[in-house]
């Protein structure tokens, strides 16, 4: 089902990065489909944090391309994204100022912001913590406040820099749970990670990465079921792989 | 040797007797050094965020500069600007040689230096934090200083402080830009100076305490405040 | 909103301090430019108040050396110069700077010493004969050194008593280039002689183990004068203010001001403004 409003599918042409010599990405295609549940996999090191930031637009290739369906300006296309990283950048405000300086950068207006962050506040369940400092929360607090705070920006693709890794279980279910309200609501979700329980319960498509290549690209359960290089099937069998 | 005893008896008849002379004083050594630090912060804040965010040629030359000049010696400061103010000098038609505000100007350019230099620390530490959360919400270094000083505010009140320090403690270049004149340009410190040069160790001594404790109350309360704040916003 | 609220008010207590004194007052007033001398020794200080209350003229002493004093008049930054150096004034009226000078009183020089007295000094009346002995015995002496008024009333008195002190002068002698109160608190912490202005000396609240060992010679003899800075040099000279200070001076009110000014009943200056030659 092809949305014609949606600037996505996402397409990454022969994108390399280098760094001193070595090259730490190399992904000659892929491509990020609209409203889909993109898990991108693969062990430590494998180059998964990278790719984000590259198509995010943090870290500029040293050649390739990355193009989207619409012919959409620079600003637009920061515009209609966000990210969450793997440490969650906390300002040192109030839970509501973090909502609200997000949204005054992007360009929302004074009162505009106030509404926008309540209403993102009471979605999210964080009405609660509304006026506490941002960084004294919990870590699963924290970490549903930036996931809270990009969607509040209204993105039509938001990236994931391994969203549950460093929380407990009950947590981790907070956040997956937000993560299907956004992909109920028609947000393309892209994450990391390397938690193969999360992959099988919530991938639409799989990236899997390894030693900074994109080596395979399928459906979830076409991964997990035939998965067609050996580095795939080793990562699936050995879990201590990584 | 009874000079080395502080009689308190000398303190209380500093306090009481010749009263209003030196309430004088120390409303003027506070007005000179925190009219200053403000002005110096107004201009030194953004510019030491702004010398640490944006990259330009000569960066490097500069910060190494200012780094040197935290360390000026308050009499070459003095000097400079007491030849730029003299009546012969460039500026003298301004008038303002043998005046506070020629003394603010002094404590001004000293202190410059040191709020530019630990501004522009802190606010650089701070965008290694900050910069992929504000690069992915569209903000350019520019855009982000205000959020870094905003965010870096009670760090940032440990950098006033540090001017303020210097400021309240100088004697060389005020003595120098000021003139040490009774009722107008005397401060706590020149006070020292003087009475010292008098041989009166004990009454120096005395105006000494009460500038410790003068410094110790605002820094006081200026941690204080941080401190409560920096509680509130949950960084400590 | 806690926080605001600290922030804030810690933002109004500063800007209010900063305000507190600010209204400056823009009264009548000239500079004068004098010696540490005048100043140490308090005479300002009563002097001052009685000029202001006549005419309503704000005087802003910068108490410096003669040398440097007659330097900050160069600059146009004074109106008037008040020091005591006659040789150094008279060439600044030669150069152009002052109007015309004006003899007000004089004071003297005294020599003083530690208790133990090293050069076996004290009690003399003879100057020359006292520094031949320092000299000689190279007892530690501390001189100004900062081109004071003092100071080049120090070298001329090294001349008077025929000793070269370029050729002699060792470790004893110690110039610390600093004011007369500054000399003698480092003669007291060095057990060393200097020389002194009177009025200083008497005024001295840290004398320890100091006393005078030698005065009264007519050698020692100091005398102040007091000049116009030139208006025609700089125009921002207030010439009749300062004028009106310099009439007050050598009034006989003033005059008598000068002499009525005693520590522990002892006159320190004595005015003379009616002696030409002085």
């Amino acid at each position: 089902m092809r949305d014609t409003t949606s600037m996505l599918p996402l397409i990454v042409r022969d994108l390399r990065l280098e760094m001193d010599g070595r090259t730490l990405l190399d992904v000659p295609f892929a491509r990020i489909q609209n409203r889909q549940r993109n898990v991108i996999l693969g062990p430590n090191g494998a180059g998964k944090s990278l790719f984000l930031k590259t198509c995010h637009g943090l870290i500029p290739p040293t050649s390739g391309r990355i193009e989207y369906t619409l012919p959409v300006s620079a600003t637009e296309v920061r515009r209609k994204q966000a990210m969450v990283f793997q440490k969650p950048v906390m300002l040192r405000r109030s839970v509501r100022a973090n909502f609200t300086h997000a949204l005054a950068m992007a360009g929302v207006g004074w009162y505009e912001r106030r509404r926008i962050a309540d209403e993102t506040m009471a979605q999210f369940g964080l009405s609660g913590l509304a006026d506490s400092p941002a960084r004294v929360l919990s870590g699963g607090e924290q970490q549903r406040l930036a996931i809270a705070r990009a969607a509040s920006l209204g993105p039509d693709l938001l990236f994931l820099d391994e969203p549950t890794s460093s929380l407990d279980p009950t947590a981790s279910r907070q956040i997956e749970d937000m993560l299907d309200v956004l992909h109920e609501r028609g947000v393309t979700l892209v994450l990391t990670t390397h938690d193969l329980g999360l992959a099988r319960r919530f991938a639409d498509v799989i990236f899997f990465f390894h030693n900074g290549r994109l080596i395979e690209e399928s459906d979830a359960e076409r991964f997990f079921t035939q998965p067609e290089t050996e580095e795939a099937k080793a990562f699936l069998e050995h879990r201590l792989f990584w | 040797m009874q000079q080395d005893a502080i009689p308190i008896s000398s303190i209380l008849s500093l306090l009481t007797g010749d009263g209003g002379n030196f309430l004088g004083i120390i409303l003027l050594s506070l007005q000179v050094t925190i009219t200053a630090v403000t002005c110096a912060g107004l201009v030194g804040l953004p510019l030491g965020a702004g010398l640490a965010l944006v990259r330009f040629p000569g960066r490097t030359v500069i910060i190494v500069l200012v780094n040197t000049m935290m360390g000026f010696p308050p009499v070459v400061a003095g000097l400079a600007i007491f030849l730029l103010l003299s009546r012969s000098g460039p500026l003298g038609d301004l008038g303002l040689l043998f005046t506070p505000k020629a003394m603010m100007i002094a404590q001004f350019v000293l202190v410059l230096p040191i709020i530019v230099a630990l501004t522009r620390q802190t606010i650089e530490d701070l965008w290694t934090e900050y910069q992929d959360h504000m690069t992915s919400l569209g903000a350019g270094r520019l855009r982000s200083i205000p959020t870094l000083l905003w965010d870096a505010r009670f760090s940032l009140v440990t950098t006033l402080l540090a001017g303020l320090g210097r400021a309240s403690a100088e004697v060389g270049a005020i003595l120098i830009v000021g003139g040490n004149i009774a009722g107008f340009t005397r401060t706590m410190t020149t006070s020292i100076a003087l009475e010292t040069s008098k041989g009166d160790l004990p009454l120096a001594m005395a105006l000494g305490v009460v500038l410790m404790s003068l410094t110790l109350v605002i820094n006081s309360l200026a941690f204080g405040i941080s401190r409560v704040g920096a509680r509130f916003s949950g960084k400590s | 909103m806690l926080r605001r609220t600290f922030v804030t008010a810690a933002a109004s207590v500063l800007v209010a301090i900063g305000l507190l004194s600010a209204a400056e007052a823009e009264d009548r007033f000239i500079t004068v430019a004098s010696t540490t001398s005048t100043q140490d020794s308090g005479l300002f200080d009563a002097l001052l108040p009685a000029f202001t209350a006549k005419t309503g003229i704000i005087v802003k002493v910068i108490a410096q050396g003669t040398g440097q004093a007659l330097d900050t008049a160069r600059r146009g930054d004074a109106d008037v110069v008040f020091v005591h150096a006659k040789a150094q004034e008279l060439k600044f009226l030669e150069d152009g700077f002052g109007v015309k000078r004006y003899p007000v009183m004089y004071n003297d020089f005294v020599v003083v010493g530690p208790k133990s007295d090293p050069a076996g000094i004290a009690g003399g009346k003879d100057v020359a004969v006292a520094l031949k002995a320092i000299a000689d015995k190279k007892a530690p002496f501390v001189s100004r050194g900062d081109k004071s008024g003092t100071h080049s009333a120090e070298l001329k008195l090294w001349k008077a008593a025929d000793i070269d002190l370029p050729a002699v002068r060792g470790e004893w002698y110690r110039e610390i280039g600093q004011g007369m109160g500054a000399t003698l608190n480092t003669a007291n912490a060095m057990a060393a002689y200097t020389l002194s202005d009177r009025g200083t000396w008497i005024a001295f609240a840290n004398k320890g183990d100091l006393g005078i060992v030698v005065e009264g010679d007519k050698k020692l003899f100091n005398q102040y004068g007091v000049m116009l800075v030139n208006p025609a040099k700089f125009s921002t000279v207030k010439a009749e203010d300062g004028q009106a200070f310099i009439d007050w001076l050598v009034s006989p009110e003033g005059q008598s001001a000068i002499a009525a000014y005693r520590i522990d009943g002892q006159q320190l200056f004595f005015p003379n403004a009616n002696d030409p030659n002085a």
